[in-house]
């Protein structure tokens, strides 16, 4: 996920100091990765110094003085071109999956060991997310669905190499 | 070692959250004319637990779940349910434990099209001789749990196939079992109507601590299991859960 987009998303809704935009990010799409202050105040720098944000005064508190930030017009267009960019489909773990299993029937060991070990992992992390999916709101089972579908395919793709070993090893020592 | 031919003795039961066995499959084999159906292939369930039986097309999966539940004899090998062989009852006694202990649910609901859905999930208690009064009140009551108590004086052809199938939920749930067999329970539903089913019965059988055998090649389905079993080739391989 482009973190700096979707600071200059959050930004949108009005001004902000970085601390805020943690809070706001972690609460939206921060389920497993929440935001390290540092990653904040780097993508800050770095939309400041590109024109994309800029600073709109600072807030008194008790603590240090909290610099707020504004999205720009150029910021504005920035995020209008991002999420009208649709994201590159990338074969996640197929690959590494795909060698493991190659390198297994290579070496004479159980593929098929390979893939359930795979399988077991998958649905574990399938059965976490469906729990979380039942106690959580509907922006969470929004969340939730989007990877139960990502790992259902890689669990797809997983069942038909399975039913394909012996043409695969077939074809991989020949 | 219990006597295999003892009779089904619904007293002798083990506890609930017993670690032991409720229902156990060893080393089954069973073929159709020369087509192996299963090579081997066995199971244990525990009381409470939610077992997801995957595996692709004409694995074995579903013979698997017909020699558990009773329907189908294996050729070789045992299923024990409570300790009793199934295979050492008579007819009469196994049909007895499939009314009384075991639940089904299958892809279709397979529900008496010229009974009300009412009378459907009342069907197993009036056929264990429970008056229609009584019958109808707790087949009324999972209805609602079911969240389908609307559709009770419909026939199955005025329903969807989501409330359909919550009915034929609620018609497994109703005596009671220890044992609930679902054969793809949401394999003719939708997305959304599918995991509302899936959380129902999953939830309705939690909470009477009754065990769950999952067949489904849905791995979205299976998530709602505890653990799963692949079968391929008639072989099973149980899998430790993942934690």
């Amino acid at each position: 996920m482009s973190i700096g987009h979707t600071l200059l998303g959050l930004l949108e809704k009005g001004p902000r100091h970085g601390y805020d935009l943690k809070r706001a990010y972690d609460e939206r799409f921060g389920q497993d990765r929440p935001l390290h202050y540092g990653q904040v105040y780097t993508t800050l720098s770095r939309l400041l110094r590109n024109g994309l944000v800029m600073e709109a005064g600072v807030e008194a508190g008790d603590g240090p003085e909290r610099k707020r930030y504004a999205i720009t017009d150029a910021g504005v267009t920035d995020v209008e071109h991002w999420l009208g960019t649709p994201e590159k489909p990338e074969p996640y773990l197929q690959n590494t999956l795909y060698a493991k299993v190659v390198l297994s029937l290579l070496s004479g060991r159980r593929a098929d060991d390979v893939l359930d070990v795979q399988r077991a992992a998958h649905l574990a992390a399938m059965r976490e997310l469906t729990k979380r999916k039942a106690a959580g709101d509907l922006a969470d089972q929004l969340i939730c669905d989007h990877a139960l579908f990502h790992l259902e395919a890689d669990l797809r793709w997983l069942e038909l190499t399975a039913a394909r070993l012996d043409r695969l090893k077939t074809a991989v020592t020949r | 070692m219990t006597d295999p031919a003892t009779p089904y003795d619904p007293g002798s039961a083990q506890g609930p959250g017993s670690a032991q066995a409720l229902l156990e499959a060893v080393d089954l084999h069973k073929s159709f004319g020369p087509t192996p159906a299963l090579d081997g292939a066995g199971l244990r369930v525990r009381a409470g637990e939610v077992v997801a039986v995957m595996g692709p097309s004409g694995s074995g999966k579903s013979t698997l779940l017909h020699c558990l539940a009773g329907i189908l004899t294996p050729d070789k090998g045992t299923v024990r349910y409570r300790d009793v062989e199934l295979s050492a009852m008579g007819d009469g006694l196994r049909s007895e434990l499939r009314r009384t202990d075991f639940g089904f649910v299958f892809q279709f609901g397979q529900l008496v099209p010229e009974l009300s859905c009412l009378e459907n999930v009342a069907l197993p208690l009036r056929l264990g001789s429970v008056k229609r009064k009584e019958a109808e009140s707790r087949a009324r009551e999972w209805l609602e749990r079911l969240e389908v108590a609307d559709v009770a004086d419909k026939r199955p052809g005025e329903t969807s196939g989501g409330q359909g199938q919550r009915v034929a939920v609620a018609r497994a749930l109703v005596t009671g079992p220890r044992v609930v067999f679902a054969d793809e329970p949401t394999g003719a539903l939708d997305s959304l109507n599918g995991e509302r089913v899936m959380q129902l019965l999953v939830n309705a059988a939690k909470e009477t601590n009754a065990a769950v055998v999952l067949v489904t090649h849905e791995p979205r389905v299976a998530a709602y299991s505890d653990r799963e079993v692949v079968v391929r080739d008639g072989k099973s391989r149980e899998m430790e859960p993942v934690t």
